[in-house]
């Protein structure tokens, strides 16, 4: 039966089509997924289901009967029959109210129960999604949970009401990569056992692939590719599609054999003072790094990985001499690497709006490092950094609000490399790149890598990325390194069960290898 | 961003008036002499002393030779009066604006760029001086500080020493923000030392926040010293000074309201015109179009 | 949390330990000479010579502030002449010109300063938020227009400006009001409130610019936060997101605003109390700065200071009780 039919759906702000008639159906308790970078209209047709966009909406939107663009009971419809799971648990729960009540006040708005029945409801879908002591979590507010939790929090809430159908707008996009997997399991769980229907949205196919039965590819407001699951990610027509699968990073196979230890870091630690809270006992510090010993050979490109919280930034940060050491040395070239700060290590860093400075062109940002090492006149050497990375001469007096995330980053890349540094470290240098734009970065970091004879180092949370680049891999967790080898060797034949669970995380873009990773996931113990 | 600052009409109306009142403090004396009067002149024939000092003629005897009329009980001529008195508002309240700024600021980056001591040291400080009455104390300071000591500089600095805390608060947020992005870390990575961090990449970064505060700092310094020539602690006679002719045009409000009216009016003006500014500057440097425009 | 009131507490006593250093450095360091500042006028030698011994200014300074700090937690002494003119605790320091304690003339006073700051507190906290929602709701815009030049004319507009106009118009042109005197409360309540109105309406202008526009600034950025579009997407009434969900948020910053702005209305309507002949904390000052009463100034220098401190606390307090995401330190 079908539960959801969109026809010709067309979305528009102004002169700005966001959505350029877009048509698909969802049956009863299906899985539909929807993929596409930033900007392709994904999101804002999801919000149109609930009307909440705004804009020129027109077109067809049949949900059990009724047309939802021809004006509908969005009361009846918001939050009990279709209930929308959101992309930042921390900001789209109320801070001000326990969570407990804030699913409370949804159940009682819908079904008019008393208060007790409304709060018992809460607990009970607390618990259904696995939150531990859901009675006392009830009482919580949002910033005591984790992000995880505040995730199964979002679902328990849409769930409440026992919606036909769950909309969720990249669910796990702010996500560790383990709790990611956890909170997809989750909902295919929900929907097995609710019977209700599921709208998946995201930019990764790898996220779609096992939670999905059918699939939509959008750019551009516009579906390039839809079909089931299995036919769209094994075997693409479009050429778009094609693009986003081939963009996924594929295991590197870099021959090469590595130079004697150039950045070597030993027991390295990193403490930082807990500010106290009401007691008179001072807290014991955060141990962001606990004792942490590797070398970084020459040539070689070293990753790091591990999930939020786990040191790896405040490691590279340490590694070019940004943070101060509690304790442990890291020297380069054998002299301590708060000596050689400017020379020989350079660093490129993850979000590119923000490591350029707004008010200086991006010309300007680049010469700066020259400039700094006495150079008089760098235009010409800043103009032959542009072509090398990729841009034109003439973006030299642009600023950086002017240019797209991807050529940002190019630029953060050429600031990096001017100074002819020895070693770069990366700290998630494509995280916050749309897929397609990750691929060419990551070619470029290749490509300089071998005419300039770089050693890297970098850091990431994500396995794909580093499978590529990466010559040998450390897997770091609680400030401490668990496992560390070739990338091959560690991938293949993980030794730590940290490396283990991680790796069962990662998302792949094929259903089956989907199904089997879930599979995976629920018989080993959390 | 020039353009949309001068698509706001209370914005060009302000900064007209604003700068037509800087240029009245300025030429002070030059307007004076153009009037062909002075400000500590007494002109007793021109009150009537049976009713007890009250100018004679309409508006507090505005003729051709006075052209706002004279001042109640000491027959001075009013026009000399304002305009020196205009020095007097402007020339506090903008020296009082300058110092707090640049005390807030030094002492606001170096809490937000010192070390974790620097910065715990500097913010009590800081703290402290928030939390002193400023009123109160500038009263009782002026109170004790020798007579013979330059009085409006000495009220420009008492303003200011006590008022800083403001700036500084606002420096010390802005550059812990600031110092947090990345292009400061790559400031450092490529080997900068703090002050040419600081010089390049911080303070340019408070200068949309400080502007906007500093312009809206102006005119409440002015009301500040307005206040405290009303309350007869502020500059001293015979200098003239807007707050102070209201405070004795208080007497004489019944007799001749223009003695009332001129001076306030004045006031009121340039604290709207600056107000005025302010606002248009806080639209356009709102932090959230920040990003967008630069 | 009785770990946090004590840091607190602790902390608050350092401050006004440095303040009161600060002051006393201040004032009996300062050029002139403190005897005759503490003297007043028609001072003769004698005089001088006996309030030097009393204040016992020819000790070295760290013995006067140590007498000085005894005084207020347990009480001083001051040998006058031939008698001894006793001060209790706290003894803030005495005056000789009125021959009375510090903090019995503070005492008088307060309750005055408080009537006026609490009045012209919640005249300025109910106008400024009702304007600023009225506005910031956008049901009407030219009232939002309005509103905005209003605040800004709000801004330009000092007190005692405004006092001397509300002045003009209500008691010499319309004659509806007498002359504000004072009225204790406890006299007679309705008195007490007529004489009133006209300061609090002039402490008000101002006072409501800045809540209105705070509120209106608080409210369109809390109704464009995340949980509102979570709200709105599960059907909760339009209404009620404003009412219960929205201005939450939206007031918080306000709640510890008001603390603090009552301390300073308390310590600075210095003017309005010239103005309409209130005798207040601030008119004390005024009039020992006059007299040349420099005890008087140290003393209501420090309760002021005493009060700014308290204020700072208790919105520190308020903010972690109104907030659950804030965590006292």
């Amino acid at each position: 039966m079908t539960l959801l039919e969109v026809d010709d759906l067309k979305i528009s702000f102004g002169d700005k089509r966001a959505v350029d008639g877009l048509s698909f159906t969802l049956a009863a308790g299906g899985a539909l997924g929807i993929v596409g970078e930033s900007g392709s209209g994904k999101s804002t047709a999801a919000l149109s289901l609930l009307g909440l966009t705004g804009g020129a909406v027109s077109g067809k939107i049949r949900f059990g009967g009724t047309d939802l663009v021809a004006g509908a009971p969005w009361k009846d419809i918001r939050g009990a029959r279709i209930a929308m799971v959101f992309q930042e648990p921390l900001t789209a729960l109320n801070p001000f109210q326990t969570v407990g009540d804030q699913i409370a006040e949804v159940y009682r708005l819908h079904t008019g129960s008393s208060r007790r029945a409304a709060r018992e409801r809460a607990v009970e879908v607390l618990g259904q999604v696995h939150i531990p002591d859901p009675v006392r979590r009830a009482t919580a507010y949002p910033h005591q949970f984790s992000g995880g939790m505040r995730q199964r929090a979002l679902i328990a809430m849409a769930v409440a009401c026992r919606p036909e159908l769950i909309v969720a707008d990249e669910p796990t996009t702010a996500l560790d990569v383990t709790v990611q997997a956890q909170i997809l399991d989750l909902l295919d769980e929900v929907r097995a056992t609710t019977g209700a229907a599921l709208l998946l949205i995201s930019h990764d196919l790898g996220v779609v692939a096992g939670s999905t039965e059918s699939v939509i590819v959008m750019r551009d407001g516009r579906a390039v590719e839809s079909g089931s699951t299995e036919s769209v990610l094994l075997s693409p027509r479009h050429d778009y599609t094609k693009a986003l699968l081939d963009a996924v990073p594929k295991p590197g196979n870099r021959e090469f054999s590595p130079g004697a230890p150039l950045l070597r870091v030993q027991d390295v630690r990193k403490h930082f003072p807990q500010p106290r809270r009401g007691s008179f006992r001072k807290p014991p510090p955060v141990r962001a790094v606990d004792g942490v010993t590797l070398d970084v050979h020459a040539g070689e490109t070293l990753g790091i990985v591990g999930e939020s919280g786990t040191g790896k930034t405040t490691l590279a940060r340490m590694m070019v001499g940004l943070i101060p050491l509690t304790s442990g040395t890291i020297t380069f070239d054998g002299v301590d690497i708060a000596r050689r700060r400017g020379r020989s290590v350079q660093m490129v860093f993850q979000d590119p709006l923000s490591s350029l400075n707004p008010r200086r062109t991006i010309g300007e940002s680049i010469a700066d490092p020259l400039r700094l090492s006495g150079v008089r006149d760098p235009r010409a050497r800043v103009e032959n950094l542009l072509e090398r990375v990729g841009l034109s001469t003439s973006e030299y007096d642009r600023y950086p609000h002017q240019l797209s995330g991807g050529m940002r980053q190019r630029v953060g890349i050429a600031r990096a490399v001017a100074p002819s540094p020895r070693l770069i470290v990366c700290d998630e240098p494509v995280s916050s790149l749309d897929v397609t734009t990750q691929a060419q970065v990551l070619a470029l970091l290749e490509e300089l890598r071998e005419e300039l004879g770089l050693s890297l180092v970098f850091v990431s949370h994500d396995l794909a990325v580093l499978r590529r680049i990466a010559d040998r891999v450390a897997v770091l967790k609680d400030g401490l390194v668990v496992e560390i080898g070739p990338t091959s060797e560690v991938y293949e034949q993980p030794q730590h069960p940290y490396t283990k669970e991680l790796l069962a995380a990662v998302p792949v873009a094929d259903p089956a290898e989907a199904r089997r990773l879930r599979a995976l996931r629920s018989t080993t113990p959390r | 961003m020039i353009r949309d600052l001068l698509r706001d009409r209370g914005f060009v109306a302000g900064a007209v008036i604003a700068t037509g009142m800087v240029l009245v403090a300025v030429t002070a004396p030059l307007l004076a002499a153009l009037a062909g009067q002075d400000y500590t002149t007494y002109h007793d024939t021109l009150l009537d002393s049976a009713r007890g000092g009250v100018p004679i003629g309409a508006f507090g005897g505005i003729s051709g030779e006075h052209w706002l009329g004279v001042e109640p009980g000491t027959g001075r001529d009013l026009f000399a009066r304002l305009v020196y008195g205009a020095q007097v508002s402007l020339g506090v309240g903008i020296g009082a604006t300058v110092l707090e700024v640049l005390l807030g600021v030094t002492v606001g980056v170096a809490a937000g760029l010192g070390g974790r001591w620097a910065d715990a040291g500097l913010s009590r400080v800081i703290d402290l001086v928030l939390s002193v009455p400023s009123l109160v104390l500038a009263i009782s300071l002026l109170a004790i500080v020798p007579q013979d000591w330059p009085r409006p500089i000495i009220l420009a600095v008492v303003i200011a020493v006590l008022g800083w805390g403001g700036t500084a608060r606002i420096s010390r947020g802005e550059t812990l923000t600031l110092r947090t992005r990345d292009y400061v870390a790559a400031a450092q990575v490529a080997g900068a030392p703090w002050w040419r961090v600081a010089r390049r990449e911080i303070l340019p970064g408070l200068t949309a926040p400080i502007l906007t505060y500093a312009a809206l700092l102006l005119p409440t310094n002015m009301v500040v010293e307005a206040g405290l020539s009303f309350l007869g602690v502020g500059v001293r006679p015979p200098t003239p000074s807007w707050g102070q002719m209201l405070s004795t045009a208080t007497t004489w409000f019944r007799a001749d309201p223009a003695y009332v009216f001129l001076p306030g009016l004045l006031l009121f003006l340039t604290l709207l015109s600056f107000v005025l500014v302010a606002n248009g500057l806080r639209r356009v440097l709102d932090p959230r179009q920040r990003e967008v425009l630069r | 949390m009785i770990g946090h009131l004590l840091r607190r507490i602790i902390g608050g006593l350092i401050v006004l330990l440095a303040l009161s250093a600060l002051i006393y450095a201040l004032f009996y360091l300062a050029p002139s000479d403190p005897a005759i500042l503490a003297c007043g006028k028609g001072c003769t030698p004698e005089r001088l010579a006996d309030v030097r011994t009393a204040m016992g200014l020819d000790e070295p300074v760290l013995t006067q502030y140590w007498h000085f700090l005894q005084g207020i937690v347990a009480g001083r002494d001051y040998p006058f002449g031939p008698g001894v003119r006793h001060c209790p605790a706290p003894c803030l320091g005495y005056s000789f010109e009125t021959s009375q304690p510090v903090t019995t003339l503070l005492l008088d006073r307060i309750p005055v300063s408080f009537s006026l700051a609490l009045g012209a507190e919640i005249l300025s906290l109910t106008l400024g938020i009702g304007t600023g929602l009225l506005s910031g709701t956008r049901r009407f815009r030219w009232f939002d227009r309005l509103v905005n030049g209003l605040v800004l004319a709000g801004y330009a507009t000092p007190v005692f400006l405004v006092g001397l106009l509300l002045l003009l118009l209500f008691c010499v042109h319309l004659q509806w009001l007498p002359f504000p005197t004072y009225v204790p409360f406890t006299t007679d309540p309705l008195l007490w409130a007529q004489n009133l109105i006209l300061p609090w309406i002039s402490l008000a202008v101002i006072q409501t610019a800045a809540y209105a526009r705070l509120t209106r600034a608080g409210l369109a950025d809390s109704l464009a936060e995340d949980h509102i579009r979570t709200a709105r997407a599960y059907g909760i009434p339009e209404r009620r997101i404003l009412w219960r969900k929205a201005l939450r948020g939206a007031l918080l910053p306000l709640v510890t605003l008001t603390a603090v702005d009552l301390a300073q209305i308390i310590t600075s309507a210095v003017l309005t109390e010239t103005m309409f002949g209130l005798p207040g904390v601030g008119q004390l000052l005024v009039g020992a700065v006059n007299q040349i009463d420099l005890p008087v100034v140290v003393g209501v220098t420090l309760v002021t200071g005493l009060i700014m401190v308290c204020a700072n606390a208790a919105a520190d307090l308020l903010y972690a009780a109104v907030d659950p995401r804030v965590e006292l330190r």
